[in-house]
């Protein structure tokens, strides 16, 4: 493996940020025992840098006590019988907030949205067994989609271990594949070292999950706690600087293509390097696509932005990757979703890929120009490079400019309006991004809803956009919502659901509630699973096989969502008619003292448009049913 | 497909065989064999597997391994410039006609004989796969009771240690 600078600099200011809001929250409970040396951390542990010396405790106290010294300040979770001796100190904890959820699916999607808005590791905790199966998903949707989360699960006691003893899982073994790293802690002793390598892992090099899994006879135990903890990970190195030669040969192949592309993804977010690549992007003045996973990262409203890439990206992003002779990607991974057939896509391109991960570099697309490392680091080296490239020869791309402008204009992302008469879906979520502005956070459940989030929002900011990208996790957005408001508080979170979705998580409305979390949730009600129905209209004859879901218009309805959210306390609202969109949307953002649920009772029959059906090349994306875009402008 | 030969140093910790190994599972490698005993690092085990795999999938491969944190670092040993063993324990069928012509066929070998009954031996051999199998098809004829075999074994020649380097940038 290669050697670099243990820490990615990227997460460096959101580490510091976490220092200082940790520092700030610091009471008198701090003993004088404690004393700050930041001239000696180890600067891979996180937190306000404080020195502890050996003090006797149990196991449970040295959990929180080293979640407290790692600067942690929100956790979700639930307890059980085998966490139960670390949900006794963490009632005394001053600094760390724990929010009770009400399904261990939802902690841990909470503690995804509250990484997704802040940039630190989320955490959360729950027992053994059902406790920690049930926080299996959320776990494997962190690990698709990079975001850093620590989990923290109980564990029988070690003498019971493989004895199939009550609420025993092996949840390591579980949870092997789809955790960044994982532990099985016995003994009380090795609990910080343990704790501080696991954020360490969570949140530097790509991030992703780390599952710590303590038997209860280790909680239980006394052990000496000090801190900092000797950190020992001699088989975790991340490359954060590129290697100056590819960079430059970067460079060059930008200085010579006549039809470059920015393919950016969710690794720039990850890396907040958002303000560098604009700064890239700029001197470039080559098209910008942003994937699902990065929408924000560029403003959509830049001149440069031509969209998102994709099975329903926009046309003109579509073709730009499709035509384009230059492909530098950015923290993005050629998923199946963007490429489409692989061996059709982009035929005619190079290909620079920059990525924190080297096993994501050539996995899918081989590329000409591999670059491993930070793309915060990156990005500015490159620019430096391209500038002095385009001293002597600046190409003209305008012919190429031409090309995509010509897209954009006669393509632009839209929709009919249903013929049924009922609300189009799309207006719904147009009009939410547009009178909630980009300072909101906007969270999708996954389906068509989710695609039409991303489209029909304006994103021109990072982080303000969640969805569950790589799983395709149906009841993420309610839960991931919540701990996104947790992160953000002084911001407008929308949870955009769809009806199925919403009825998979929505027992966290009374946790938003109980703890005073204001979500807005949109349910995008069309009675159906409208993507898995979308699909049974265009490949199975519109045969809707068990997909009819009885929450809209001519049904039994059921549940009723108005009823259902004023049963959690909240404000529950209904809207059936175009013209009174955007009179309850204003409602709905008047309301901060408590959840609101807004039933938005729309067509079944919207579909997302553009769409590139599976199986065949991005070159025949359709634009309306069996309508594919002229590509050639006629005389 | 190309057979392939890895050796990966790896921490001595619990779990970490069933890390390297389930990695093969689900990236869909063949493990064709695997081998795994104590280093001369304290604290480090290493790992010899042997896989069926094109070049750049066993690049992927090679790759994810080296994402795991258990890992310490990987080389590819190619035959030419390594020396890879086998081991193989086979019990024969031999009895007081045919006892001469199986100690005479494994002394070929270079093969022991390391347990004799009245109606069977024990052949203890080393060597390389095409070796082995060699003294198999020549025992096959007196009738092959059991047979328990090794994982290959594998080091570079020379005087390069694999630790060196890995452990002193550490």
């Amino acid at each position: 493996m290669s050697k670099g600078s243990p820490i990615s600099p990227s997460l460096m200011a959101s580490k510091a940020n976490a220092a200082a809001r940790a520092a700030a929250a610091r009471t008198k409970d701090v003993a004088s025992s404690v004393s700050a040396h930041p001239e000696t951390a180890d600067e891979r542990i996180q937190g306000p840098n404080n020195t502890v010396p050996p003090t006797e405790m149990t196991g449970s106290q040295a959990i929180v006590r080293s979640l407290e010294e790692l600067g942690v300040d929100e956790v979700f979770g639930l307890p059980g019988g085998a966490i139960l001796p670390t949900y006794d100190p963490l009632m005394d904890s001053t600094k760390i907030r724990h929010i009770l959820v009400r399904h261990e699916q939802g902690a841990g999607h909470a503690a995804e949205g509250y990484a997704m808005v802040t940039g630190r590791a989320g955490v959360c905790i729950v027992t053994s067994g059902p406790g920690a199966t049930n926080l299996v998903t959320a776990i494997a949707d962190a690990h698709m989609d990079s975001v850093p989360m620590v989990a923290i699960t109980g564990q029988v006691s070690s003498a019971f271990i493989g004895s199939d003893a009550f609420q025993e899982a092996d949840i390591v073994g579980i949870t092997m594949p789809i955790t960044k790293h994982s532990y099985l802690v016995t003994d009380a002793a090795d609990i910080p070292r343990v704790l501080a390598e696991a954020f360490h892992i969570a949140t530097s090099g790509r991030p992703g999950p780390v599952l710590v899994d303590i038997a209860k006879d280790a909680q239980q135990a006394k052990t000496t706690f000090s801190w900092p903890p000797k950190i020992d990970l001699q088989g975790y190195r991340t490359v954060v600087r590129g290697h100056s030669k590819q960079v430059r040969e970067a460079a060059r192949l930008i200085a010579a293509s006549q039809r470059p592309v920015f393919y950016v993804g969710g690794g720039v977010l990850k890396a907040n390097a958002s303000a560098e690549l604009l700064e890239l992007a700029e001197l470039v003045g080559a098209p910008v696509v942003t994937t699902l996973m990065a929408r924000g990262v560029f403003p959509d409203s830049h001149e440069l932005h031509v969209g998102m890439p994709g099975m329903h990206g926009s046309v003109s992003a579509v073709t730009a990757l499709q035509q384009s002779d230059l492909l530098i990607t950015l923290g993005a991974r050629f998923d199946d979703r963007v490429t489409g057939v692989l061996s059709s896509f982009a035929p005619g391109a190079k290909v620079i890929h920059a990525d924190i991960d080297p096993a994501e570099i050539s996995k899918n697309r081989p590329a000409d120009v591999p670059i491993v490392g930070s793309v915060k680091e990156i990005i500015p080296e490159l620019a430096d490079a391209v500038r002095g490239q385009f001293e002597t020869a600046k190409p003209d791309i305008s012919a190429w400019w031409a090309v995509l402008e010509r897209l954009r204009e006669t393509y632009p992302i839209g929709y009919a309006t249903p013929e049924d008469g009922l609300i189009a879906p799309q207006k719904v979520i147009e009009r939410i991004g547009a009178m909630t502005g980009p300072e909101g956070v906007y969270v999708a459940g996954v389906g068509q809803h989710q695609m039409w989030s991303a489209q029909f929002i304006k994103y021109e900011r990072p982080r303000a956009w969640l969805n569950s990208g790589g799983l395709g996790t149906m009841g993420y957005s309610v839960p991931a919502a919540m701990g996104a408001k947790v992160g953000a508080p002084d911001r407008v979170v929308w949870a955009i659901d769809g009806d199925g979705c919403f009825q998979m998580t929505n027992q966290e409305l009374a946790t938003c509630l109980i703890n005073n979390i204001p979500i807005k949730v949109a349910i995008i009600n069309n009675s159906s699973l409208g993507m898995v129905r979308q699909w049974q209209t265009l490949f199975y004859e519109s045969r809707y096989s068990n997909t009819d879901l009885n929450t809209g218009h001519d049904t039994v309805r059921i549940p009723d969502f108005v009823k259902l959210a004023e049963a959690y306390g909240c404000v529950g609202l209904r809207c059936e008619r175009d013209e009174d969109i955007d009179a309850t949307i204003a409602q709905a953002l008047e309301i901060n003292d408590r959840p609101v649920v807004i039933d938005f009772v729309v067509s079944r029959d919207s579909m997302v448009w553009p769409m590139v059906p599976t199986g065949v090349s991005n070159d025949l994306i359709q634009i309306a049913r069996n309508m594919t875009p002229t590509w050639e402008e006629e005389d | 497909m190309a057979r392939h030969t890895l050796s990966v140093l790896v921490e001595d910790v619990p779990g970490v065989l069933t890390r390297v190994a389930s990695l093969f599972a689900r990236r869909a490698f063949n493990i064709n064999s695997l081998a795994v005993g104590p280093s001369e690092v304290p604290g480090m085990s290493r790992i010899t597997v042997v896989v069926d795999a094109e070049g750049d999938l066993l690049e992927q491969v090679t790759k994810q391994l080296n994402k795991l944190i258990n890992v310490i670092k990987i080389v590819e040993l190619v035959p030419d410039s390594s020396v890879q063993r086998d081991h193989i324990l086979v019990k024969v069928r031999a009895d007081a006609a045919t006892r001469l012509q199986v100690t005479q066929a494994a002394e070929l070998f270079r093969a022991s004989i390391v347990d004799v009954s009245t109606d069977s031996l024990i052949v203890e051999a080393t060597g390389t796969a095409d070796k082995l199998n060699a003294l198999l098809s020549v025992l096959e004829p007196f009738g092959i009771r059991e047979i328990v075999q090794s994982g290959t074994l594998a080091v570079a020649r020379g005087s390069k240690s694999m630790s060196d380097r890995a452990l002193r940038s550490a």
